[in-house]
């Protein structure tokens, strides 16, 4: 059958099972919008800035493990677009952005809303494509989808000039597609996973160091069996909580900047570590070099073989897709006579059970002030830990990842790699339509949810009950602490002046609003908010200490055991 | 180390920009860069010389390998392999240097491809080293203009890079 290439994209994306598409309509994606209005298979969910549409369609793909899709148009409509998707690419997520083009015939004329869309975003997705035939469309819109969603996934993105939407041609969607210059890996090199066992095995101080690999992969539950069967101690990267349960004894907390003591000691000092799935970047493994000198073994198991050895030497590395190559290494630890030694391990969580001992995460909570950390761990109470928690990014997003123990994977939403400032409120809009019944509470502070802040339209538009808990502490906090430690207390242009009443702004959206003070009042609102107002969007603003820091730091360039803590100020 | 890098690619609109992005976002570099269409016009093959640490050399073809339009990619200089570049030289060639430039090209195994009354035009092939020397061996001061393509290379004996 004949149909135009408007028609092929919303084929497509019925063929590929979309649930939603975020998106924002323009001139050149208008006969796409036109195919999407006759048809109800999927819905469209109206952003307000292109930027919120990617970063919504992200946490949509990170809370549910399906593939976010958005649709923008050209010029601007692409560039909004682009830090979401560059967000999108740091952390892994795979997304399909379609994006309106000016007709062929326009392009590289600096043609109205023009942008040479695949020359900008190039550098911030896994691939992209220009579609120049209709016929290529359909076929292009397979690949995307495919390339997104295996190997180490990403966003792909689809430019899509305006008179090939309306051009005909013949459709058929390819069921399988096979791509001879694209192959990703599967199982691991089974004599490196044997060798792996060994090293494993015969460790004296193991540490298991495992990143967002595991939950991209749902390779947690993998993960726990084997932490269980060798009783190695495990810690988590910032994209890995909630990969392995933090309420589970055998968890160190989070490692690196603001890691655990705890976790960050044994990280450095163990003599057989296993990565898996993480990348051993700058904000987790502080100074490479002093990383590097105490010596220890590296097994490495990554999807991504750039990611191995391109910080740290590794003595096994293994690239495969995580849980095939944990199968394997369960297997053959099962068939292994060998047991770890069990007087050594003692003394080594001895060890570690000393280190916990420091309580780095310790704070006081007074009568008189809010802590910020004191409200996470409220929410952590109230929502009784089963909350998918989006934050944003600073001060506020690591309290949420200290002090909210994620016991499953795909409930902590964050910006990790990209750090975007912004990302919260969409994240939140996101989570909620890939879990339509979830209880949502968006972590953010007053600088980053004006990013974003007008999505508030949109969430009333769909009615999503998110929980904002905003730690309102009129500065940008993290930016502060740094100018304060690293900067001589010059607090240049971090101050947050001018800021909107956010109960009334809330309230002006038709949302519910409420100003917490005082940390008797903590807890009781947000029982209100999440009882009460449970159909409610509630925008929670907290009053929370203009001074407060996290610890424990790892300052930029410093090692992982130079940590700064509380107590030592 | 100097490394020789080839690399088998999708002819798509797009792919050379996928190839020099890369090296410039991460900071590797290029000394240069050859690409054309092979025997199968679907595939082009691009030779890229550049120089760093084993490492870095690692992560490069890693990253190679990692662009979604990259069939193969195969570090050229691990192995015995020939290189090739062709230079074509614009010198001036009047009075008594005339002859003698025409003497220096075939010392070099030169020819001489284009001819006025007082230019030539010398085309050579050989490794870098070799142009180089040429080009030290006439009289800089006569030299009007000169452009080299670039590395090409080819493995030798049974290494081949083929899809």
């Amino acid at each position: 059958m004949q149909l135009t290439g408007a028609e092929i994209v919303i084929r497509c994306l019925q063929e590929e099972k979309v649930e939603y598409v975020f998106g924002y309509p323009g001139g050149s994606v208008l006969y796409i919008y036109d195919e999407l209005f006759k048809q109800d298979k999927f819905k469209h969910v109206l952003v307000r800035h292109e930027q919120a549409a990617v970063h919504a369609a992200d946490a949509y793909s990170r809370s549910s493990n399906k593939i976010g899709v958005c649709l923008v148009t050209s010029g601007p409509g692409v560039t909004n677009a682009v830090t979401g998707i560059a967000t999108a690419h740091m952390d892994s997520v795979p997304l399909v952005i379609i994006s309106g083009q000016v007709p062929t015939g326009y392009i590289g004329q600096d043609a109205f809303q023009e942008c040479d869309t695949v020359g900008i975003t190039r550098p911030c997705v896994k691939h992209n494509f220009l579609v120049k035939d209709v016929r290529d469309l359909a076929i292009t819109l397979k690949k995307a989808f495919y390339i997104a969603k295996t190997g180490r996934p990403g966003p792909v993105l689809v430019d899509i000039p305006k008179d090939i939407t309306n051009q005909k041609c013949e459709f058929d969607y390819p069921k399988t597609i096979a791509m001879r210059s694209y192959n990703p890996v599967g199982k691991g090199h089974s004599g490196q996973i044997k060798k792996a066992v060994q090293m494993l095995l015969e460790a004296k101080r193991p540490m298991i160091y495992a990143g967002g690999g595991v939950i991209l992969s749902d390779a947690s539950e993998k993960l726990a069996k084997l932490a269980r069967k060798l009783g190695y101690p495990v810690t988590n990267t910032l994209m890995g909580l909630g990969g392995y349960p933090a309420t589970d004894k055998q968890w160190l907390g989070m490692l690196g900047m603001h890691g655990t003591y705890e976790a960050n000691m044994a990280m450095q000092n163990c003599d057989v570590l296993i990565a898996v799935g993480a990348r051993f970047d700058d904000r987790v493994i502080g100074n490479p070099a002093h990383f590097a000198e105490i010596p220890r073994k590296i097994i490495h198991i990554d999807i991504d073989p750039s990611s191995i050895a391109k910080r740290v030497k590794v003595d096994v590395p293994i690239v495969g897709n995580l849980p095939d190559v944990l199968d394997e290494l369960h297997k053959l630890l099962e068939a292994s006579t060998g047991v770890p030694e069990q007087k050594t391990l003692a003394a080594w969580w001895k060890q570690i059970d000393e280190w916990r001992g420091k309580k780095s995460l310790k704070y006081k909570q007074g009568k008189e002030i809010i802590m910020p950390q004191y409200v996470v761990e409220k929410l952590y109470e109230v929502t009784g830990g089963d909350a998918f928690i989006t934050s944003d990014v600073g001060q506020h997003q690591m309290w949420a990842a200290q002090y909210y123990k994620f016991d499953k994977p795909r409930r902590w939403i964050n910006s990790g790699g990209l750090g975007t400032m912004g990302v919260g409120l969409p994240y939140a809009m996101g989570v909620r339509f890939a879990n339509p019944k979830a209880t949502v509470a968006c972590v953010t502070g007053e600088a980053s949810i004006q990013m974003n802040i007008q999505e508030l339209s949109t969430a009333k538009q769909f009615r999503l009950p998110i929980k904002i808990i905003n730690l309102n502490n009129r500065y940008l906090g993290m930016v502060r602490q740094w100018q304060q430690m690293f900067h001589g207390n010059r607090y240049a242009e971090s101050y947050v002046d001018a800021l909107p009443d956010f109960v009334k702004l809330a309230e002006s959206y038709g949302h519910v609003g409420m100003k917490i003070e005082r940390p008797a009042d903590v807890e009781p609102a947000l029982r209100e908010a999440f009882t009460k107002h449970k159909n409610d969007l509630v925008f929670m603003d907290f009053l929370t200490d203009q001074t407060a820091n996290v610890y424990p730091m790892v300052a930029a360039g410093k090692g992982l055991s130079e940590m700064i803590l509380a107590e030592e100020l | 180390m100097r490394h020789i890098i080839s690399i088998l690619i999708e002819n798509e609109a797009g792919a050379l920009s996928r190839v020099s992005g890369l090296f410039s976002a991460r900071a590797f570099n290029i000394e240069s860069l050859t690409v054309a269409p092979t025997e199968d016009a679907s595939l082009s093959r691009m030779t890229i010389v550049s120089t760093g640490s084993d490492e870095v050399i690692e992560q490069i073809t890693k990253q190679l390998n990692k662009l979604i339009d990259v069939v193969k990619v195969v570090d050229l200089s691990e192995a015995a392999h020939i290189e090739r570049e062709l230079m074509l030289v614009k010198v001036r060639a009047a009075g008594k240097d005339r002859e003698e430039m025409k003497r220096i090209a075939d010392i070099f195994r030169g020819r001489i491809i284009d001819v006025t009354d007082s230019t030539y035009v010398i085309e050579l092939t050989g490794n870098g080293s070799k142009l180089d020397a040429f080009l030290d061996a006439i009289d800089r001061s006569l030299i009007l203009e000169t452009v080299r393509t670039g590395v090409s290379g080819i493995g030798r004996g049974d290494r081949i890079l083929k899809v």
